[in-house]
């Protein structure tokens, strides 16, 4: 069996069209947009020789792959590496990297603790927070956004709210950068990445034991369904490692894309500052706009077929979830912000079982730092270029320089 | 081709086309049912595409889904025993005529 990047290679189906690109890249994840493009424009479905995989980009095609649990599988790795015929850098995720009926336990355990309900007991903690912070930043006029906001606000909040006695932001940070590039290619940029793995893991192991946690948290919720017998107890060590994984660096990349957009977009922050009732759809269309998470991959789990090719078990499918956010068949002038566009259906927190089980914590912190901004904030100024941190499957903003100006 | 009347809580009502394998949230997302906020897009992970199903209907709709229960204690509007959340019923040709009910609040 030949293999590629951990997974078999394959034959491209008949009539599908090959594409010479490698979409990671430094130059591609830093400004993907017209890879997205060119993604989109060759076809339903493409095959990429570089890395043996079949790629979706057209949104109706890769919502319905993404979202297909019964063909295609989650349980081999949401990456280029296949779990079937490879080992996994690290012990594979009990919520995110399983498939029905073990994930179908696991996810509504993690479902409960991170209800809207749950949620809202946070809505303190997260609004007193946006509002130091942005008066921090206020004082001090000018400000490096993604390291003295977009990173500070989620790692101060996030360890509050799973209850961690143990913080280093960035651990925290750097832990899930490191997931979110082992999702690529064996590449410089996740060779980088892993190479604080021996630093950092362990770290990040001891910190989701229960007697580091505190008792009021979303970590002591998740051991209490161990103790009432849902989940075992080593599971909910790891169904806390799974917050950890995906919890920092996502809302990170939010709140850094969501500053980004509204200084960029003048015209559609004073639409925000006049209409408070935007500030939840202003982060789907900031999500839609800028796809934090831009690439997960798909394995078939048995031979099927996608927009009437066929394609056969083991397949790895590369879905760019950032090609599907700006398809212009779904979305009107997709290349324009628009803070009351109400995108519904965008694929930036993925879609169906999987779909992003932390997302109300995501709502509840973006809201409360949209909310500080408009009743604090009269303009947010460009104060320099800004810059992206190619990330194998995360586009965030490296250095975003910001000037505010108080009302 | 099914059809799918949603009944305002003003009593006013809309009817639409569905097809088979959609799901009562997404027939009413794509023709613009405002009663239906559909937050999470379908990963039942809010409470913002809760339904009340007709009681001509309610034995017709399935049993709630596992985990549906928890997530429909976070609706905005009050639980009965015919709240569902319409992402997770699915359009079949048996449910051609389905009448469901909007609450007063989603969000």
């Amino acid at each position: 069996m030949d293999m590629i990047e951990g997974h078999r290679q394959i034959v491209p189906p008949a009539g599908v069209p090959s594409w010479d690109v490698d979409p990671f890249t430094p130059e591609v994840l830093s400004d993907p947009a017209p890879y997205f493009a060119d993604l989109r424009a060759r076809g339903e479905l493409v095959f990429l020789p570089r890395y043996s995989v079949l790629a979706v980009g057209r949104y109706q095609t890769t919502h319905d792959v993404f979202s297909d649990h019964e063909n295609f599988a989650s349980s081999r790795g949401v990456g280029l590496s296949d779990f079937k015929l490879d080992s996994p850098w690290r012990k594979p995720s009990i919520i995110l990297e399983v498939d029905p009926p073990e994930h179908t336990r696991t996810r509504k355990v993690m479902s409960r603790a991170l209800s809207p309900k749950v949620v809202r007991d946070f809505s303190d903690l997260f609004r007193e927070t946006a509002k130091r912070l942005v008066d921090e930043a206020l004082e001090k006029g000018t400000i490096e956004a993604v390291t003295e906001f977009a990173e500070a606000y989620p790692t101060t909040v996030f360890p509050a709210a799973v209850g961690m006695r143990d913080t280093n932001p960035r651990f925290l940070v750097d832990y899930g950068a490191m997931v979110f590039n082992a999702v690529g290619p064996d590449n410089e940029i996740r060779r980088n990445s892993m190479s604080r793995q021996s630093e950092i893991v362990p770290w990040i192991t001891d910190a989701c034991a229960r007697d580091r946690l505190t008792e009021d948290g979303l970590g002591a919720r998740i051991y209490a369904e161990a103790d009432a017998g849902e989940i075992t107890h080593a599971e909910a060590a790891m169904l806390v490692r799974s917050f950890l994984s995906a919890g920092v660096d996502t809302t990170v990349t939010g709140i850094g894309s969501a500053l980004w957009c509204l200084s960029r977009n003048p015209g559609e922050w004073e639409k925000l500052k006049e209409d408070p009732k935007l500030v939840r759809p202003a982060f789907d269309e900031v999500l839609r706009y800028t796809s934090p998470v831009h690439t997960f991959f798909r394995t078939a789990g048995r031979d099927t077929e996608i927009a009437g090719f066929p394609v056969e078990e083991g397949s790895k499918i590369l879905c760019a979830l950032g090609a599907a956010n700006l398809d212009p068949e779904k979305w009107d002038e997709p290349d324009v912000f628009r803070v009351d566009r109400r995108p519904k259906g965008h694929l930036a927190f993925g879609a169906g079982i999987h779909g992003c089980v932390g997302q109300n914590v995501a709502r509840g912190e973006l809201a409360a730092v949209l909310q500080a901004l408009i009743e604090k904030v009269h303009r947010i100024e460009p104060a320099g270029e800004a810059e992206w941190r190619p990330n194998n499957s995360i586009h965030a903003l490296d250095k975003l320089p910001l000037r505010l100006i108080a009302k | 081709m099914q059809k799918i009347t949603f009944v305002n809580p003003d009593g006013s009502r809309t009817s639409v086309d569905a097809k088979a394998g959609e799901t009562v949230m997404s027939v009413a997302v794509a023709n613009g049912i405002d009663g239906i906020v559909a937050e999470c897009g379908g990963s039942m992970m809010c409470a913002t595409c809760h339904c009340y199903v007709d009681d001509a209907w309610s034995g017709q709709t399935g049993d709630r889904q596992d985990g549906e229960d928890d997530m429909l204690e976070c609706a905005a509007s009050e639980v009965r025993e015919t709240s569902r959340l319409s992402c997770q019923i699915k359009v079949t040709e048996a449910l051609d005529g389905l009448v469901v009910h909007l609450p007063d609040e989603q969000e």
